[in-house]
């Protein structure tokens, strides 16, 4: 293998079940069920998994959902704002481990 | 080719039509010789279209009065434009069309074009299939609708009770602009205004306003009821017009749409995704079944795609339909012509004139 990522993996993704059918059988209708219009739009969840495949960095996730959102008619606006809410949360995320350490610093810092 | 550009007649464009630039893809020999290089020979049917489509008897008689239009969008099947003012449908074609239709049980007429406004017999062909009787569908551009002698539109079409279906890609300005050149979407907008005041897209099944979206790339037309709820909360909440129903379609490979999947190298990918998209639940559904389709110069087809690749309809003998030879028995027992481009109308969730179809 000379590299970890390959464009035709995303294609393939269902022959993962080669080594456990009855789990992934199970997997894939959760997904098709999670991705069905309900409380939420099928747009809006795109818009969603398109946020989350930014924040785990997961670059099949990304091209898939990059489609799906045009497809579920979303355009290239709301697809940024959902990648700055991404962004937003995983820098916050960091962020907000500051208090912990600006605790130790409180704790062990002379005042 | 053809007079000059009018200038009241130059709306936004986003591109200029393949035969003012003289594209080789004007040659229509030309698209179905690009669309058949494509190799998808490592896809399941080997990209092969194998269905035999027969008709199902005439429902829509749909009539492409010509290629004029004040518009240039990027994705148009008809290479439609300001400078294609020499394909105009005539007075006489127009009355061979009417005699054709008496001999049809066709519920519906479906007047399309170019923009059909710009046809100097649109509103006299638009009079007599009224006084027929029919539904009567105009596919509008909607910025037509704001230039000089068409702006009473609305109204002359909803004391006739005119059905009218409307290009809007988004309810957003980018993806709408992209398609169809800067400022339509604001001008589309003004012009769904205006056929709000008609009385147009507010629940009156004799005033219907249906919105259709094409998508404004290499990708298909997702979930059109899920979209119609979305685009009817964005254009309410935003621009404070409604409309009645939104209708999604598929880009065909054709035309200007194939000139940008050349040249944007999409073309490979495109095919492969109309093609592994086929969907059997679409072709009982097919609008080559139900409808027939009336060039501006009489020829007849199977549907408005065939008429751009210039594929017409053929009688079981061989020759060629003519709307002034038209024999509705005879093009019963016809075999519908297809080829390649046939998976844009079979992809995911089907696409026609009305819209999904599975």
């Amino acid at each position: 293998m000379d590299t970890y990522y390959r464009p035709e993996h995303l294609p393939k993704f269902s022959s993962i079940a080669q080594g456990n059918q009855k789990l992934a059988d199970k997997f894939f209708d959760y997904y098709a069920e999670v991705f069905k219009a309900g409380a939420l739009s099928a747009r809006e969840k795109a818009l969603i998994a398109l946020a989350v495949s930014h924040a785990v960095q997961c670059p099949y996730c990304i091209d898939a959902y990059s489609k799906e959102s045009l497809q579920q008619g979303a355009d290239l606006e709301q697809m940024t704002e959902a990648v700055h809410v991404a962004a937003a949360i995983r820098g916050g995320a960091s962020l907000v481990h500051g208090v912990q350490m600006l605790e130790h610093v409180q704790r062990q810092v002379m005042a | 080719m053809g007079a000059p550009e009018s200038k009241e007649l130059v709306g936004p464009r986003a591109t200029t039509s393949l035969v003012s630039r003289a594209s080789p893809l004007v040659s229509t020999a030309q698209q179905l010789k690009t669309l058949r290089q494509v190799d998808l020979s490592k896809l399941p049917n080997q990209g092969v279209f194998r269905e035999k489509l027969t008709p199902a008897g005439i429902d829509i008689f749909q009539i492409n009065v010509g290629k004029l239009c004040n518009m240039t969008c990027r994705h148009c099947h008809v290479d439609a434009g300001p400078d294609r003012t020499a394909e105009m449908m005539s007075r006489e074609t127009v009355d061979l069309c009417l005699a054709a239709l008496d001999k049809t049980t066709a519920k519906v007429v479906d007047i399309t074009g170019g923009a059909p406004e710009l046809n100097p017999h649109f509103r006299y062909l638009v009079e007599q299939c009224v006084a027929r009787g029919k539904h009567v569908v105009d596919r509008c551009n909607l910025t037509i609708l704001l230039a000089g002698p068409y702006r009473d539109l609305p109204e002359w079409f909803a004391a006739r009770g005119v059905e009218v279906v409307c290009s809007l890609p988004h309810y957003r300005q980018r993806n709408t602009d992209l398609q169809r050149g800067t400022g339509t979407f604001e001008k589309s907008i003004e012009a769904l205004r205006r056929l709000n005041a008609a009385g147009y897209g507010r629940g009156d099944p004799r005033l219907r306003l249906t919105l259709m979206h094409n998508p404004a790339g290499a990708y298909l037309s997702g979930d059109q009821k899920s979209m119609e709820r979305e685009w009817k909360e964005g254009l309410q909440a935003n621009h404070g017009v409604t409309f009645d129903a939104l209708i999604t379609l598929n880009n065909m490979p054709i035309s200007r749409f194939l000139e940008w999947l050349e040249i944007s190298g999409n073309l490979q990918a495109y095919m492969e995704l109309l093609v592994n998209a086929y969907n059997p639940a679409t072709v009982p559904g097919l609008m080559c079944r139900n409808t027939l389709s009336v060039g501006w110069d009489g020829r007849v087809y199977d549907c408005d795609f065939n008429q751009m690749l210039e594929l017409d309809t053929r009688y079981a003998d061989g020759r060629t339909a003519h709307i002034r030879d038209f024999d509705p028995q005879q093009l019963a027992t016809r075999a519908i012509v297809t080829a390649r481009h046939c998976f844009g109308c079979t992809a995911g969730a089907g696409s026609s004139c009305g819209g999904a179809i599975a």
